[in-house]
């Protein structure tokens, strides 16, 4: 069970969450062209290892968090809220 | 049709196991070799799951290209090969899907003389079960297109349903049972004796299975592959074949390539042996929801996606929880029963819940992937188009459809429609 540390909630279970995929995906300019749109709805980076992602709240806040979560050990190491920019990590 | 493989050296068979028994059992010989990497093959298949070796075997037998290797990171057969549910079916509604898992089947009816090799293959059948007038629609038309294209199927009303499924739950109040959509040639095969029957095959025709090896970079030379780095140092290559679906876009990352796939968990269970109850695959139509009972007597089942990107290869506990609620509703008995295995395997989930079996870019690579739920059936078809595709240089018709550049396209094969989220395929 992920335990995910919602920024309005504090620490829930990954039940009261809804999945919504990659984080770091924008939507690009409206005459981006046609690559980056191919791009933004259908190719993923899909890493092994640290993802950043959406998980929206909905049997709590319901406020859209964005978690940064180890696709290969389940570790989460920070979920902030929707407008914020996951903090950069020191290694 | 194919042409038709030569005998295997070897063979399997009364007469020898009366013999073999005679003589003190010292004759058999392993059934795959353990060989050294040779400096260069004409063909790398990456990956030693039943697809990887499935293809081999197809070179090997069909277009008589022996020069292979299979190149596996740990033993044999231990990702989606010997993580499944084991069924096998090709009841699917859309025409790219249905000609290729339809020839998938035809090669799994053939597929133990084929390889000399008991799969336990057996059309025990699969009920699609519906409980609204609407979902009746849907299978309706399902098997309509099905019949259409030459795939049986049939219509179950309720107590057609009764009659060889009657331990279901038919009149509960909340999702009574309106009936099923059955196709009677779908069933279950044993997943590991797939893999080591296909193991087998090749190995006798010359294909060298090279396990513990991972690859880790893919050379490259003025656009064309040359060969692949592994842990076991360059092994040269006309062609590369990459069949390692749930890590398909680590390699296309060493290749370049981005992907429309998202890597994700689903699990299996297994119960506690039990006297026969099940002789059917059964499908819940309001959870997610598969069930069949293996020759052992335990009843093996699965259900959704965790739903969340993944490559550790352990399920969570929501998930348990959602499906075991959904096997008490279907089947009341199985509450009395205790689980006794569980385990999780990684997915290649596509944008359209379809596969690829396709041409890249890059002069001499090949990509199979995107399996979604659906690997273990596609085995047999998957390696038989992958080994065309590569012999060939191009794809097979029951291959043509399933390639990476439908999605740029807007050719997608959905199946279910559910738009590019790969968590709700």
């Amino acid at each position: 069970m992920h335990l995910i540390p919602c920024p309005c909630c504090g620490p829930r279970a990954e039940d009261e969450f809804h999945y919504r995929g990659d984080a770091t995906v924008k939507r690009p300019a409206p005459d981006a062209g046609e690559q980056a749109f191919y791009d933004f709805v259908y190719t993923r980076a899909n890493p092994r290892g640290w993802h950043v992602e959406w998980w929206h709240h909905y049997a709590g806040c319901r406020q859209w968090v964005k978690v940064e979560r180890n696709t290969m050990t389940h570790e989460i190491r920070t979920a902030v809220g929707p407008a914020e920019d996951i903090p950069e990590v020191q290694v | 049709m194919p042409a038709r493989p030569e005998p295997i050296a070897d063979r399997y068979s009364a007469w020898r196991l009366l013999k073999e028994g005679l003589g003190g059992n010292k004759g058999w010989k392993p059934a795959w070799r353990k060989p050294e990497p040779k400096p260069h093959y004409d063909v790398i298949i990456v990956g030693g799951g039943g697809h990887g070796l499935a293809t081999a075997h197809y070179l090997a037998s069909v277009h008589g290209i022996t020069n292979v290797a299979v190149i596996e990171k740990g033993p044999i057969g231990l990702g989606n090969g010997g993580r499944n549910t084991t069924i096998v079916r090709s009841n699917y509604g859309l025409p790219s899907n249905t000609r290729f898992y339809e020839w998938s089947l035809k090669l799994w009816e053939g597929l133990e003389q084929d390889l000399n090799y008991n799969v336990m293959m057996s059309q025990r059948g699969v009920v699609n079960l519906f409980h609204t007038d609407a979902q009746r629609d849907v299978a309706v038309r399902r098997g309509n297109s099905m019949r259409l294209q030459g795939v049986d199927a049939e219509l179950l009303d309720r107590d057609g349903v009764a009659r060889i499924a009657p331990f279901l739950a038919l009149d509960n109040p909340l999702f009574p049972v309106y009936g099923g959509l059955l196709q009677a040639r779908g069933g279950t095969a044993r997943h590991d004796a797939v893999i080591w029957g296909f193991a087998r095959a090749a190995d006798r025709r010359g294909v060298d299975i090279i396990e513990h090896c991972e690859v880790t970079g893919i050379r490259r030379e003025g656009g064309r592959v040359t060969g692949v780095e592994t842990t076991r140092g360059f092994i040269g290559a006309g062609k590369v074949g990459v069949a390692v679906a749930g890590n398909t876009t680590r390699l296309a990352d060493m290749a370049g390539l981005r992907l429309p796939v998202e890597t994700h968990l689903l699990q299996a269970f297994v119960t506690e042996a039990i006297k026969p109850l099940i002789d059917c695959v059964v499908t819940f139509g309001v959870g997610h929801f598969y069930i069949s009972q293996s020759d052992k007597g335990g009843l093996v089942f699965g259900g959704d996606l965790d739903g969340y990107n993944s490559y550790s290869q352990r399920g969570n506990l929501p998930l348990v929880e959602h499906l075991m609620a959904a096997g008490v509703s279907m089947i009341p008995a199985f509450s009395r029963l205790r689980v006794l295995r569980q385990w999780a395997g990684v997915m290649d989930m596509t944008m359209d819940s379809s596969p690829f079996i396709c041409k890249t870019p890059i002069d001499g690579l090949y990509f199979n992937g995107g399996w979604c739920y659906g690997g273990f059936k596609a085995t047999p078809g998957s390696g038989w188009c992958f080994a065309h595709t590569i012999a060939k240089d191009e794809p097979h018709a029951f291959n043509a459809d399933l390639t990476i550049e439908r999605f740029r396209e807007g050719r997608l094969i959905d199946e279910r429609g559910a738009g590019p989220n790969p968590w709700a395929q």
